[in-house]
C-alpha cells in the first residue's frame, strides 16, 4: 500500500485517504485505460473494502465494464496501480473469480453447463489436472447453490437468461475465491433469479469474502450494496453509500440525465440533503 | 486390396486423410471463433510467398516453395491479427483486407518480374496432384515392413503425417487454453491464461495446416475441411470434445469415399476417366455438411445468434 501512495502522490494529483491496508480488497490508483484516442477510464483511484460488497454506479459510456477488466487485466491499462489484499495483482489471480457480462459469450456454443462450472478449476487444476472425483462434486455443490442442479448436463443455450447468469455465478463459486468481481450480474434477468444471486452474494459476504459489482439499477444500491463507486470516466464519488450515494453525487454523476422524481425514487429517505 | 492398391491408392488415401484431419481439427475452433475465412485467406495468400521464393531461389524446387508459402501464410496471420486489434474490427474484415492485398501483391509481382514465364499451373493449386503420389516400389502390403520400399514413399506423406500428429498433439495439449478463450475470452485473461497467444497459435497452426495440405491437395480441399467437417460435426452433438471426433471421422470419411468415387464414379456412371480426387473429397465433405444441415439431430440452435434464450 505505502509505496503505491507515494507513486501516486507524486504525479502530483490528490491522494484518496487510504482504508487501513487489511481492510482493503481492490484499491486502484490512477487507473487510466483508453480506447483509441479517448479516455474511457481516467485516473481513478479507488478502494473497495474487504468483507463488504460494493457497486460500481455510473451513466451508460461510464466506463463501469471497462474499470473492471482493467482492474483483472482483461484489458491494457495505459497507467494506474491494481493492488489485490496489499499485493499486486499478477500474484493475486488465485484470490480473484470474474463473472463477465452474460452477453459478452455465445451461448450456442457446444458445451453444457457442467463444462462451464468446471472451468472455474482451472487455476487449481491446469491443463492437464483431472476434473473427476472431488473436484466433480465441487461442481456439483456450485451448481447447487445457485439452484441448477437439475441442469448440469444441459447445453447452455437451452437455459434462459436467468439461468446463464446462474451459471456463470456457480462458476466463480467454484473458484473458491476471496474477491469477487462481477460485470452486471442483474441485467437481464427474472426476479427469482435476482433474489437468488443476491442471497449467493450475501451468503459470500458473511463468509467474509468480498464483492464487487458493476450495477445499472439505482433503485437497489441501497438494499444491496455497502459501498459504492460513483463513475462517469473520472471517479465522482466513493465510500459507504449512506455518504456517498446522494442526490448532489448522482446529480454529478449523470447531470442531466437522472429527473428530479427519479432521484426521490431512489432516494426515499435521507440522501436528500 | 492387393499389390496394385498398395501402389496406386494407398499412399494418395493416407495422404488425403492426413491432409482433412490437420486442416478439420484447428477449422473446430476456428469456426466457433468466427474466424473461419482463415483458410481461405491462407490459400490466396501462399500465392506471392511462392512467387518471392522463386524469386530468390530461381528454382521452382519443393523445399523453398514450401518456405515461401509458409513465410507468407505466417505474415498474413500476423498482419490479420494486428489489423483485428489495432482497428477494433472484426476478424472477417481484417482478413478480407490482408488476403485481397497479399493476393494482389502476388499478381503483381508475377506480373512485373520475369516470372510470368514460368510455369504456373492454376489447375495444380486448386486441384493438387493427388492422384499422382503413388508408391510404386510398392510390392504388396509387405513393402510396408521393407525399408528399401519405404524409403521411396512421397516426401508429401511424411510431411503431411507430420503435420497432421503436430495438430492432433496440440490439440490435446492446449484443449482447455482453446475451450476457455473460444468459449469466454475475458474469463480465459482474468484466469491469466494468454489468450491473445493462444489466438495467434490457433491461426498459425492453421497456417501450417494449410500449406502443408496445400502442397499435396491443393486449395479446395484446404478450404472446405477447415469448415465442412467440423460445421457438420456441430449439428451432430452439444459438446465440444465430440464435435471435434465426429469432425474428425467427416474429414477421414470424405478423403476415403472422395477418391474412391473421384476413381470409379465416373467408370460406374459408364464415363471413360477419372475425376479430380481433391475436388471429389471436397465435394463430399459439401455433401455430409448438407446431410447433417438436412438430418443433423443439433441442427436447430445453431445461427439462432449470441444472446439467444
Amino acid at each position: 500500500m505505502q509505496p503505491t501512495l507515494t507513486v501516486a502522490a507524486e504525479d502530483g494529483r490528490p491522494v484518496a485517504p487510504a482504508a487501513p491496508p487489511a481492510e482493503a480488497a481492490l484499491v486502484l490508483r490512477g487507473l487510466t485505460v483508453s480506447y483509441g484516442e479517448s479516455a474511457a477510464v481516467f485516473s481513478v483511484d479507488a478502494t473497495f473494502p474487504a468483507g463488504a460488497m460494493s457497486a460500481i454506479v455510473g451513466p451508460n459510456g461510464a466506463g463501469k465494464s471497462t474499470l473492471l477488466k482493467a482492474a483483472l487485466g482483461v484489458v491494457p491499462r495505459v497507467s494506474g496501480e491494481v493492488t489485490v489484499f496489499g499485493t499486486p495483482l499478477a500474484s493475486a489471480r488465485d484470490r480473484i473469480a470474474y463473472v463477465p457480462q452474460r452477453a459478452s459469450v455465445d451461448w450456442d456454443f457446444p458445451t453444457r453447463v457442467r463444462d462451464v462450472v468446471e472451468m472455474g478449476l482451472y487455476r487449481e487444476a491446469g491443463l492437464f489436472g483431472r476434473l473427476s472425483g472431488a473436484r466433480a462434486r465441487r461442481v456439483a455443490q456450485c451448481l447447487d447453490r445457485v439452484g441448477m442442479a437439475d441442469f448440469a448436463d444441459r447445453q447452455i443455450g437451452q437455459l434462459s437468461g436467468g439461468q446463464q447468469q446462474r451459471v456463470f455465478l456457480a462458476r466463480a463459486l467454484a473458484q473458491e475465491a476471496e474477491l469477487y468481481l462481477l460485470d452486471e450480474p442483474f441485467a437481464g434477468v427474472d426476479a427469482a433469479t435476482e433474489r437468488a444471486i443476491v442471497e449467493v452474494l450475501a451468503a459470500l459476504r458473511s463468509e467474509g469474502r468480498s464483492i464487487v459489482a458493476v450495477h445499472h439499477d439505482l433503485a437497489t444500491v441501497r438494499d444491496y450494496f455497502d459501498h459504492v463507486l460513483l463513475l462517469n470516466v473520472r471517479r465522482v464519488a466513493e465510500g459507504p453509500v449512506a455518504t456517498a450515494f446522494t442526490a448532489e453525487t448522482l446529480e454529478a454523476a449523470y447531470g442531466g440525465r437522472l429527473s428530479t422524481s427519479h432521484v426521490g425514487e431512489i432516494l426515499p429517505a435521507g440522501g436528500r440533503a | 486390396m492387393g499389390a496394385e492398391f498398395v501402389q496406386i491408392s494407398l499412399t494418395p488415401i493416407l495422404i488425403g486423410i492426413f491432409a482433412a484431419v490437420a486442416c478439420a481439427l484447428p477449422g473446430n475452433f476456428l469456426i466457433l471463433r468466427r474466424q473461419a475465412l482463415i483458410g481461405d485467406a491462407i490459400s490466396h495468400v501462399v500465392l506471392p510467398g511462392i512467387v518471392v521464393a522463386f524469386l530468390v531461389t530461381g528454382t521452382v524446387a519443393a523445399l523453398p516453395m514450401l518456405i515461401g508459402a509458409a513465410g507468407a501464410a505466417l505474415l498474413a496471420v500476423v498482419l490479420i491479427e494486428a489489423v483485428r486489434r489495432l482497428g477494433r474490427i472484426e476478424p472477417g474484415a481484417a482478413m478480407g483486407v490482408v488476403f485481397t492485398t497479399l493476393f494482389a501483391a502476388g499478381v503483381l509481382l508475377l506480373e512485373r518480374t520475369d516470372t510470368a514465364s514460368v510455369h504456373l499451373d492454376v489447375q495444380h493449386a486448386l486441384m493438387g496432384n493427388l492422384e499422382s503420389l503413388v508408391w510404386l516400389e510398392a510390392t504388396g502390403w509387405r513393402s510396408l515392413m521393407d525399408p528399401a520400399a519405404l524409403a521411396a514413399l512421397p516426401e508429401e506423406l511424411g510431411r503431411i503425417a507430420v503435420v497432421c500428429a503436430a495438430m492432433i498433439v496440440l490439440t490435446a495439449v492446449f484443449w482447455r487454453w482453446l475451450t476457455i478463450t473460444t468459449f469466454d475470452e475475458a474469463f480465459a485473461r482474468a484466469l491469466g491464461i494468454p489468450a491473445a497467444a493462444v489466438g495467434l497459435g490457433l491461426v498459425i497452426a492453421a497456417a501450417v495446416a494449410a500449406v502443408a495440405a496445400f502442397e499435396a491437395v491443393g486449395s479446395i480441399i484446404v478450404i472446405a475441411m477447415f469448415i465442412c467437417p467440423p460445421a457438420a460435426a456441430r449439428l451432430m452433438t452439444e459438446r465440444l470434445d465430440r464435435q471435434v471426433l465426429w469432425s474428425v471421422a467427416f474429414a477421414a470419411l470424405s478423403a476415403v469415399l472422395g477418391y474412391v468415387l473421384a476413381g470409379y464414379g465416373p467408370l460406374w456412371l459408364g464415363a471413360r476417366h477419372a475425376v479430380s480426387a481433391a475436388g471429389m473429397i471436397a465435394t463430399v465433405s459439401g455433401v455430409i455438411l448438407a446431410l447433417a444441415c438436412l438430418y443433423g439431430p443439433h441442427r436447430a440452435r445453431v445461427g439462432a445468434g449470441r444472446d439467444a434464450g
